[in-house]
């Protein structure tokens, strides 16, 4: 491969896109072509949509589709999540169903994981699936499900064997959400906002072929599924937006998107807004007060010191080096500045932090930072889990004893009622 | 900005942190920080004349060695690390700095190469007995007389100011108030009518001189009236170097007080196996590292001048908390030994109090980090 470059790379790329791009172009129709070329995912293989080309070289196409304004593959949501994880352990069949159509936006995906009963214990669930007269019968529940309300497929981690240690029990399936054994109800949070779902399962149907590897792999892959979405492979990190060109391309993408982000509108304000600070102390005058010039100061130093850490972090990761313990301190520290913004907001706003919506500062962006905050130290890994595996994985503590992991799950204790 | 060391760098802290560990062990700090002198002369040849240590970021026209505050920063970090006894922090970083802020090129060239060789050690006396950290507090004089100066009044707080060989002074105009008619003056360790005593103080890694003037004959360093921005600017310097002297002995409490739990079993565990210790040390690692990034971002912004004085304060308003905070719970997580004499653990948990006040603690950098911040 040494006669490919980054100039050769691009070079192909631009006089591919100069030759093929029209933003006149029905979205899907488009993405057939990228799916087809492999331009649209470079970095998967050959035979599946991609150029097996290495990820700094994708990053040189996808500038040159930038440069050009030309639109990518779908990927808002979880079906990035989805396609890695389908790419890794999915027979040829599926891949020959459902990639394709993630790529083109047809199908959106939901991952069935967390469930009442298990949040940071995933491995605990309990929604099953039951094998009767050649189908896999599922019941239960699960939540915190990003875009089921509109999925057509799920990602589903549920229990077939109670009688083994319960990482083993667990598999993994690809359920049609398109079915009457399929309930999906909104789940409301304490901000209003109504991001994720709930799921219930009714003798929900799965043929035996849309099981992903064997019987009790579900927990391996559920890894994977999980370390993609830690490295921000599901799209819903970034705040994504259309651009507002009157073509048909981009007024169908505009549209994607709207649907896509319309849950998450809140969350900037989860992470506190710490770039709102300084202008709302200036404009509420308690930039003149020195309690509250303190407590400001405190939150650009924390805010500052955590950027600088990530930038370390992402810098070792550039140069190839072993990330030193920067690297896994991100989202902890991200928990620490989105409480005291929190903390900075109230004292800036006064008697109007009691406010909300339109009677609240900036048409309720303030009132939603306040009520919003809590969910980044939760969310993906609670403060406690992440404490956890900082002093496990990185400062080599022991762990914990547990009583859990010896014995079959049918006999681990639960919820005490 | 770079985000990163380069390998070079890497290279001379690792050579350091085992020169560090060789030179000053713990018993060697317990032994020096009861000598007057606090330091080791034949440790002070060794850094200054076989490392080079001392000619860091003194350009190489005045016989150094022409690096940053890069390098500088990563030395102040192994030897805050190591608890290193050495009038270095007061010769190098704050009298040579005010000097190469301050004076112009014949006392540079004049001065600076026999700070840099170690073969001079100097002291920077600017605060006194109010104990501020801002020149409006200055109220000693120097009073022209037939064609030098003579200071009258009290230095107090000079970091090694009893034993040093040169003494750079902050003195005002008689008569001038507030950062005017400040001046930096020389004047020899052993100046007729400067009196020097040893202060008593709670870390004796870090030796405090209170030194009283009557009638010294000094020399200008620099333009008369003219110290207010080299001092500023050397205060900032100071400040990002100090947060990386600081973060170094932050990063020692954790990996001690993490070694220690590891090792202490009570109740048939290791003390490292419950998760109120687990927890506590993963917030002492966020601690330490986020004040390390800042230390660094300091230091790098000390080269330049952009964003220097909001970013030196940020730096050592991180690194006061996280030092302090580092120790305390060092001292907890060690139990009942973490408070005894014969432990090592107070050696820095002192430190980290007097760098917590030295130089301005950090309520007092958060308010001039905010006076300074551009956005």
């Amino acid at each position: 491969m040494s006669d490919v470059t980054e100039a050769s790379v691009r070079a192909e790329a631009r006089a591919w896109l100069d030759a093929n791009w029209d933003p006149n172009m029905g979205l899907v129709e488009w993405r057939n072509q990228l799916a087809d070329t492999g331009w649209g995912m470079p970095t998967w293989p050959q035979e599946w949509y991609g150029k097996g080309m290495s990820s700094p070289l994708a990053a040189a196409v996808e500038e040159e589709f930038q440069a050009v304004g030309a639109i990518g593959v779908a990927r808002a949501g979880i079906r990035m999540l989805a396609a890695a994880t389908l790419l890794e352990h999915g027979t040829q069949m599926h891949k020959e169903k459902f990639l394709r159509r993630i790529l083109t936006g047809e199908d959106t995906w939901c991952q069935l994981f967390s469930e009442p009963g298990s949040g940071s214990d995933l491995a605990g669930a309990s929604a099953r699936a039951d094998l009767k007269d050649g189908k896999w019968i599922v019941n239960g529940q699960k939540v915190w499900t990003t875009s089921a309300h509109h999925a057509q497929f799920g990602l589903l981690l549920a229990r077939t064997d109670w009688d083994v240690p319960k990482h083993k029990g667990l598999t993994y399936f690809v359920l049609d959400m398109e079915q009457s054994g399929v309930e999906v109800h909104p789940l409301r949070q304490m901000n209003g906002h109504a991001s994720f779902n709930q799921v219930f399962f009714t003798d929900a149907e799965i043929l035996p072929e849309f099981m992903v590897e064997g019987l009790g792999d579900g927990w391996k892959i559920a890894t994977t599924t999980l370390m993609h979405e830690r490295r921000g492979a599901d799209g819903l990190r970034g705040w994504a937006m259309g651009t507002d060109r009157p073509e048909r391309a981009y007024v169908e993408e505009r549209a994607e998107l709207a649907t896509a982000m319309a849950p998450y509108k809140w969350y900037p304000q989860r992470m506190g807004r710490v770039d709102l600070v300084m202008e709302r102390a200036k404009a509420t005058g308690k930039l003149e007060d020195p309690a509250a010039r303190q407590e400001i100061a405190k939150l650009l130093v924390l805010s500052k010191s955590a950027e600088w850490t990530a930038r370390r972090a992402r810098e070792a990761q550039i140069q190839g080096r072993n990330q030193g313990p920067e690297g896994s301190i991100g989202k902890l520290a991200a928990s620490h500045v989105a409480r005291l913004a929190n903390h900075v907001h109230t004292l800036i706003t006064g008697a109007d932090a009691m406010l909300t919506e339109e009677d609240s500062p900036m048409d309720g962006v303030i009132a939603e930072i306040l009520v919003s905050t809590p969910a980044i130290s939760i969310a993906g890994g609670t403060d406690e889990i992440q404490r956890n595996i900082i002093s496990e994985r990185v400062l080599g503590m022991p762990k914990e004893p547990r009583n859990d992991t010896d014995r079959p799950f049918r006999d681990v204790p639960r919820n005490i009622r | 900005m770079s985000f990163s060391f380069t390998d070079e760098q890497t290279e001379f802290r690792s050579i350091l942190r085992r020169f560090l560990a060789e030179k000053s062990p713990s018993t060697e700090v317990r032994r020096l920080m009861e000598t007057e002198a606090g330091y080791d002369e034949e440790v002070w040849r060794r850094l200054s004349q076989d490392l080079g240590l001392t000619a860091i970021h003194i350009p190489e026209d005045y016989g150094g060695q022409g690096f940053g505050f890069v390098e500088l920063a990563i030395a102040l970090e192994e030897m805050g690390r190591a608890l290193l006894c050495a009038p270095y922090f007061s010769s190098i970083v704050l009298a040579a700095t005010a000097i190469m802020n301050a004076g112009d090129e014949a006392q540079k060239r004049d001065l600076l190469p026999a700070i840099a060789a170690g073969d001079c050690r100097a002291a920077l006396a600017f605060t006194e007995d109010n104990g501020r950290w801002d020149p409006a507090g200055v109220a000693l004089t120097a009073t022209p007389v037939d064609g030098g100066y003579q200071l009258d009044g009290v230095k107090s707080f000079v970091l090694d100011g009893h034993s040093a060989d040169l003494l750079v002074v902050l003195a005002r105009r008689p008569g001038s108030t507030g950062s005017d008619g400040l001046s930096f003056f020389t004047v020899p360790g052993k100046a007729d009518g400067l009196s020097k005593r040893l202060l008593q103080s709670t870390d004796a890694t870090r030796k405090l001189a209170r030194l009283e003037f009557k009638g010294v004959s000094a020399d200008l360093l620099g333009d008369d009236g003219g110290a207010g921005a080299p001092l500023s600017r050397t205060l900032d310097q100071a400040a990002a170097c100090l947060a990386n002297e600081m973060v170094g002995g932050a990063e020692m409490l954790r990996e001690q007080a993490l070694d220690y739990a590891m090792m202490r079993v009570q109740f048939g565990r290791a003390i490292a196996s419950f998760q109120t210790l687990k927890h506590k040390a993963a917030d002492m690692l966020i601690d330490v590292e986020l004040a390390k990034s800042a230390a660094y971002y300091a230091a790098a912004a000390a080269d330049g001048d952009d964003d220097l004085p909001s970013m030196a304060s940020l730096a050592k308003a991180g690194a006061g908390e996280a030092y302090m905070q580092t120790a305390i719970h060092a001292i907890q997580i060690h139990g009942g030994i973490g408070f005894t004499w014969d432990n090592d653990t107070h050696l820095w948990f002192k430190r980290a109090k007097s760098s917590q006040v030295f130089l301005g603690d950090a309520s007092y950098h958060r308010e001039l980090m905010l006076q300074r911040w551009q956005d």
